[in-house]
């Protein structure tokens, strides 16, 4: 009991198992696949922080799809005006990007629950217009051309697959790095003022520097998958961050879970695929119904399907048959079952 | 000196006073109990203590140093700690968290803590492991250990009272405001609750403050009663004294004229 995390054979067994396959995809996927599983991977970055802010701390945003345009811009401005190496711009953006989230954090503060949807979510119909008005920094609605990225050390990939790898491994990075947030003294203390208020406040913990915080962190997150989206598609213009971004990114982090580490991958997984395979499904013919161009009809009902069976997410999901499961193995061990040390 | 001392105290919600007036000290290494009626301003005066409510007159004075002008968040750095009388526990988060929450003032760091805890630097896991290890013993001296790892909802009231009492403990209070400790508790519980406050006040070092409907349960833990009815303060002293006390007795029982016994 002393130190709560056992790692269990059959985790480090899932863990292989992931690590072979998240390696594996691009050798046996095509250029198209292997690309949109970039961009889950630059997905699940944004929904990392989209966790953070209203899954850990409790703060409902409609606008982080404007974070991630000031990422996105920040790297295609610097890389076009001063042609700096474009993996540099990278933490630049999650710097600028932080900084706008910490700024925008303190109005915030004032406003709870739907008010605050509101507010971020006037922040995300700003973005295309504000952008399509300064165009002498951001070329206006015909955007910035980008040049193509090469794979590095000559590697024997192609383009696609460099995407691919490098944006898994940041995110990678940035996943280890939320996890020990969330595991702290910081991670607590967005959980507790997510769940009392004045409770948190008793406790000592500051609900004006948590909050902003966690915008702060949620925004830097952001920045880093606008900017990684810039590179990916080496194009960007103001509608590539419109309000069907910030949307898609909330459905993303429900739909995945909210407050549980995994649910931004499940959930970047949701946002990439669901609407091609919707698109998919819309082919469909039902007798003498026909759903051809409206893949929505689609995509609407398998979020209601999902989220009357998957109230917390497929990453709750996941948790609950991972609790039965432990449940029944130390039920026929011994007669007492064990706390679940997991959240 | 006394740990805390109550000056003149008066807080209004627009018309009504809730506290009049009142006056008295909690002598250091005490135990305090604070009774009256429904309505009499009890849980008002933590609020006040907690910096929650605000103040129109007086003082609040904690080992000689006035609390009004510190800010809700501080007021447990300052070495006051409290429960409430519904429980605030953070039902999502684990028991174990819950308590390691209630550590949170104990950290020595500083505003980019989340930047070495997301890089796991050494420092901070130490700082961890540490805060887990006394939350743990905490919860085992409370007798919550095989809950450690559920989460801190679903459990009877009285072991949400328990765990909220061992997340006060976490912050090593040397005031700890308890708002109806006996709340939800069979008759059996309540009789043993008298020698766990006691227990709890010697294990701890620490200065209780106890507002409590169960009258046998306040005299018999109390070194000193204070009685409040209608906001203004009643009756001070030992628990002998107060209750045979004709104010506090008109005020619990109703006067003659009334028609009571």
């Amino acid at each position: 009991m002393r130190r709560l995390p056992r790692v269990r054979p059959e985790l480090l067994g899932l863990a292989v198992i992931g690590g072979i396959v998240v390696l594996g995809v691009p050798t046996v996927t095509n250029q198209f696949v292997t690309f949109e599983f970039a961009k889950v991977a630059i997905f699940a970055i944004a929904l990392m922080g989209l966790n953070l802010l209203t899954g850990y701390s409790g703060q409902i945003s409609l606008g982080n799809g404007a974070f991630m345009a000031v990422g996105g811009y920040t790297t295609a401005i610097l890389v076009q005006r001063t042609g700096i190496p474009y993996w540099t711009t990278i933490p630049v953006a999650a710097l600028v990007a932080g900084g706008f989230g910490f700024v925008i954090g303190i109005p915030a503060l004032r406003l709870t629950g739907v008010y605050l949807a509101l507010a971020t979510f006037a922040l995300a119909l700003s973005v295309p217009p504000v952008l399509n008005h300064y165009d002498t920094f951001t070329g206006g609605h015909g955007g910035i051309v980008m040049p193509a990225v090469l794979p590095p050390f000559s590697l024997d990939l192609s383009q696609e697959q460099w995407l691919y790898y490098m944006d898994s491994g940041i995110a990678l990075l940035l996943f280890v790095f939320a996890w020990g947030v969330v595991r702290s003294r910081t991670g607590r203390a967005f959980m507790a003022i997510r769940d009392s208020e004045t409770a948190a406040t008793a406790s000592g913990i500051s609900l004006a520097y948590y909050k902003t915080l966690a915008f702060g962190l949620s925004a830097a997150y952001a920045g880093v998958a606008g900017s990684l989206l810039a590179i990916a598609t080496s194009y960007l213009n103001p509608d590539t961050f419109g309000l069907s971004l910030s949307l898609a990114l909330l459905v993303g982090v429900v739909i995945g879970g909210l407050g549980l580490d995994f649910g931004a991958v499940f959930g970047s997984l949701f946002v990439v695929w669901l609407p091609y395979y919707a698109e998919k499904a819309s082919g469909l013919h039902i007798g003498a119904l026909s759903f051809a161009g409206k893949p929505d009809i689609f995509y609407g009902a398998l979020l209601i399907v999902i989220l009357f069976f998957a109230p917390n997410g497929a990453a709750g999901l996941l948790q609950r048959a991972w609790r039965w499961y432990l449940h029944r193995r130390t039920a026929v061990r011994s007669p007492l079952p064990e706390p679940v040390a997991e959240r | 000196m006394p740990l805390l001392e109550v000056r003149d105290l008066r807080v209004r919600f627009g018309g009504i006073i809730a506290l009049d007036s009142v006056s008295f000290d909690v002598p250091d290494d005490a135990i305090v109990g604070l009774i009256g009626p429904n309505g009499a301003g009890k849980t008002t005066l933590f609020n006040v203590i907690s910096r929650f409510y605000p103040v129109e007159r007086g003082d609040l004075v904690f080992r000689g140093e006035s609390l009004l002008h510190e800010r809700s968040q501080n007021i447990i750095r300052r070495g006051i700690a409290r429960t409430f009388q519904n429980v605030e526990l953070w039902p999502r988060m684990t028991v174990l968290d819950n308590v390691l929450a209630g550590y949170h003032s104990r950290f020595h760091t500083d505003y980019l803590h989340f930047v070495r805890a997301g890089l796991r630097l050494p420092g901070t896991r130490h700082m961890e492991t540490e805060a887990r290890d006394k939350a743990l013993e905490i919860l085992r001296y409370m007798g919550l250990e095989r809950v450690a790892g559920h989460p801190a909802r679903g459990h009877p009231f009285g072991v949400l009272k328990k765990i909220e009492l061992a997340r006060a403990l976490a912050s090593a209070p040397s005031l700890l405001l308890l708002d109806e400790p006996a709340g939800g508790l069979t008759h059996e519980e309540v009789d043993r609750l008298a020698g766990q406050l006691r227990q709890i006040h010697a294990d701890f070092k620490v200065t209780l403050l106890i507002v409590e409907h169960h009258m046998n349960l306040v005299m018999r833990v109390s070194d000193r009663v204070v009685v409040l009815d209608f906001g203004r303060l009643i009756a001070e002293g030992t628990p002998r004294e107060v209750q045979t006390d004709a104010r506090v007795i008109e005020a619990y029982l109703g006067t003659q004229q009334n028609g009571a016994p």
